[in-house]
């Protein structure tokens, strides 16, 4: 089902989305997106949908299940408090992208913004994950909990940084794998230790980056086996001491 | 950075536990019920003063009023010494501050205009919570200037609810006898960010789901189950604060309910890093109400401070259909100290500085406001109304009605009484059907008062005296807070 979202505000839009799902549509194309938001938001299933132009803020919000693929750009809040699924944005993404994310993947081509990853947490057997083509905002990963960031720094500037400051600030779970080297006194160091990944660490990460190779049409190997750096926190109880007991 | 050592300090005791072994009967129950295991028995029983909370359990549970309990010191800078830590407290501010609700009188009616005798009149409690249209079309349908769907109004029996109390805060036992009686009164309980648990499900119609900064719990599922959700921006025991349930209280049961691995800290920070400015929340409040296609009304919970009416109009404006408001004494499972203590202004100022903002911007229609910390009585609550809110929530007084003895000592995940805590050999001790009866005959008591209240005074409907500053009187207030409160002193006639 193909739907023009010319013109449309993001209310009728998403009405119209709902209800395509509601009767069990199981492909929706949406072109002409034009920054409406929420597209996705709380929708349940496997629906794929495929939208052309730069969809708004919260983009697959609440989402539980379905697979949306960007021809585009993307703006803030993708994948806030999602659920499972999968998110492919072929092209850049913004700020607080994955914030309190449970499962599910989100793969942007290009590089993110500000906040990424705050909250992430895992559960059970939902682990979610966000990898980054290109290199990542200030407070990566703050108060992250669980699941996993990957930032692949792929055709970075001479000098450009993998990642900004305040990276894991608070985090207490979950890890930060990055290509290429990072600063450790640009990481935060009261909460997260920075090392070389291992065997086991290689067996998280290749999955991921594998569907992010796919997905773009990338050389894996090539991805691969470039140096990736840990970044994990010290402690699951990160303000323990600070209270009176 | 943490330079902290600790030291220990030599000082008197906190609480002085006396026991009469002529009256002791040697029963060990004193033993027992000390969920602080601070009794052991040594041929009688034996006090540890430094573990003793003055919680009341052994005294209270005593077959022979044997113990008796009390305040010697308070301890709190030799405390700070020895540790060189934040004081952590539970429960609401305990200070001398003036209690305005207490300089506040309601009007009654004598000879010329008749009181209704609640008796035989029926007298109407319901309160609907809410977004009203901005304009009713004649001749039926509602007509607004926007085309934005408006949820439905949320009908209460009796115009209060249960304040937000995750389990987590407080044990399901205590959580499951608060949503049973909301159930069962019509009012709403309020799932607090600590998710919906499995067995709560079948009373979720009459709960407010809670969203905040952690996320836990918090998935299509569980917005859709509650009737209304609601955006925890603060909360009055710790304005400016977050919440953070210590790895040691994240249960299995409690894990699997917040969505978190089991053992983690769970932090709630204070800012949502995702909402820095009206634009931002205005951003989240919609985000939800795509996922609940526009069927549920949404709260934004804000802790009441300096500016209180300022930020309450921006979320109305970003979109909220109700605005919790929650006063300075409010309660809560863990806050420093000197944060519950000093931090925000009381809810009477609140209520009547944003229900008048709201009214001067002519947007008092779009947003139901709901007022809670310090909601001590039936007659607090008739002043609430009258000031400008439309329902009030009680946390604390569903909390003593439970058995609560106000000890303060919620964070420390102990309490004898069984309700904050999560260790299975005290959380039993708190049978739900008994305390949901308590906490229903509660609501049916202040139910009856506000009805007797609402006769004298001459009003047959709870929502006519929304908002009736008229029918308030100050006493011994001095005339600035009277203007702040728009209530007349005592004495000058209508």
């Amino acid at each position: 089902m193909r739907i023009d979202a010319a013109d449309l505000h993001y209310r009728d839009l998403n009405r119209q989305v709902r209800q395509a799902v509601a009767e069990g549509e199981m492909e929706l194309e949406i072109v002409n997106v034009n920054g409406q938001r929420y597209i996705a938001d709380g929708v349940q299933g496997s629906v794929g949908m495929e939208l052309h132009g730069v969809p708004g803020n919260d983009l697959g919000a609440f989402m539980d299940g379905p697979t949306v693929v960007v021809r585009g750009n993307a703006q803030d809040a993708v994948a806030n408090t999602m659920n499972a699924g999968e998110i492919v944005v072929h092209g850049h993404a913004g700020d607080v992208l994955g914030y309190g994310m449970r499962g599910g993947r989100l793969l942007v081509r290009g590089n993110v913004g500000y906040r990424v990853g705050i909250h992430m947490k895992a559960y059970q057997d939902r682990f979610p994950v966000v990898v980054a083509g290109g290199v990542a905002g200030d407070f990566l990963g703050e108060y992250m909990a669980g699941g996993a960031l990957i930032v692949l720094g792929l055709e970075r500037r001479p000098g450009q940084e993998l990642v900004g400051d305040w990276c894991g600030t608070g985090m207490h779970g979950g890890v930060i794998y990055v290509r290429g080297d990072v600063d450790p006194a640009r990481v935060a160091g009261r909460f997260v230790a920075v090392r070389p990944v291992d065997d086991a660490d290689r067996k998280v990460l290749t999955p991921h980056v594998e569907a992010f190779a796919f997905a773009f049409g990338l050389d894996v190997a090539e991805i691969l086996e470039h140096d990736f750096l840990r970044i994990a926190p010290i402690s699951h109880r990160p303000f323990g001491a600070k209270y009176a007991a | 950075m943490n330079r902290a050592v600790r030291v220990p300090i030599f000082r008197p005791n906190e609480f002085k536990w006396t026991h009469d072994p002529e009256k002791c009967a040697r029963c060990k129950r004193c033993v027992q019920q000390c969920g602080f295991g601070a009794i052991s028995w040594e041929d009688g029983p034996v006090s540890d003063p430094a573990k003793c909370v003055g919680c009341q359990r052994c005294m209270v549970f005593c077959p022979q009023q044997a113990i008796t309990i009390d305040v010697n010191h308070r301890r709190n800078v030799w405390h700070q010494a020895e540790t060189g830590g934040v004081l952590l407290t539970g429960m609401g501010c305990d200070l001398d501050y003036p209690i305005l609700w207490d300089h506040l009188v309601l009007d009654a009616c004598q000879v010329t205009n008749p009181s209704i005798d609640p008796l035989r009149e029926p007298m109407e409690l319901k309160t609907h919570i809410g977004r009203r249209p901005d304009r009713v079309k004649p001749g039926g349908g509602e007509e607004d200037e926007s085309d934005i769907p408006i949820a439905p109004c949320l009908e209460l029996e009796s115009p209060i609810v249960f304040s937000p109390m995750s389990y987590g805060s407080i044990s399901l036992n205590a959580q499951k006898a608060i949503a049973m009686a909301a159930a069962e009164c019509g009012v709403m309980w309020n799932t607090g960010e600590g998710g919906l648990h499995e067995d709560l499900k079948p009373y979720s119609h009459r709960a407010f789901v809670q969203c905040a900064s952690g996320r836990f719990g918090v998935d299509a599922d569980y917005l859709n189950a509650g009737a209304a959700v609601e955006i925890k921006i603060g909360q009055g025991a710790k304005p400016g604060i977050g919440g953070h349930l210590p790895g040691e209280k994240v249960s299995q049961e409690v894990s699997r309910t917040r969505m978190i691995p089991l053992g983690t800290d769970a932090l709630s920070p204070a800012p949502q890093h995702d909402i820095y400015s009206i634009e931002d929340l205005r951003q989240l409040i919609y985000a939800l109400k795509e996922a609940t296609d526009y069927q549920k009304p949404v709260s934004v919970k804000i802790a009441t401070v300096h500016n209180v009416a300022a930020i309450a109009s921006g979320i109305v404006r970003a979109g909220a259909d109700i605005v919790y408001l929650d006063g300075f004494r409010g309660g809560t499972g863990a806050a420093p100290t000197v944060i519950r203590d000093h931090l925000g202004i009381p809810i009477e100022i609140a209520v009547a500085v944003v229900d008048q903002q709201l009214r001067d911007e002519g947007i008092r229609n779009q947003a139901s406001i709901i007022a809670a910390g310090g909601i001590r009585s039936s007659a607090d609550m008739a002043k609430a109304i009258a000031l400008g809110a439309d329902a009030v929530a009680i946390g604390t007084a569903a909390l003593l009605a439970l058995g609560c003895t106000l000890c303060q000592r919620c964070y420390t995940g102990k309490c004898s009484w069984g309700i904050t805590t999560q260790d299975p050999a005290l959380t039993r001790r708190l049978d739900p059907y008994v305390g949901s009866q308590r906490l229903i005959n509660l609501i049916t008591a202040w139910s009856a008062e506000l009805e007797e209240i609402l006769g004298a005074m001459g009003v047959n409907a709870i929502e006519s005296l929304r908002g009736s500053r008229e029918r308030l009187r100050a006493v011994g207030l001095d005339q600035t807070t009277c203007d702040i409160l728009g209530v007349k002193p005592a004495g000058v006639g209508a």
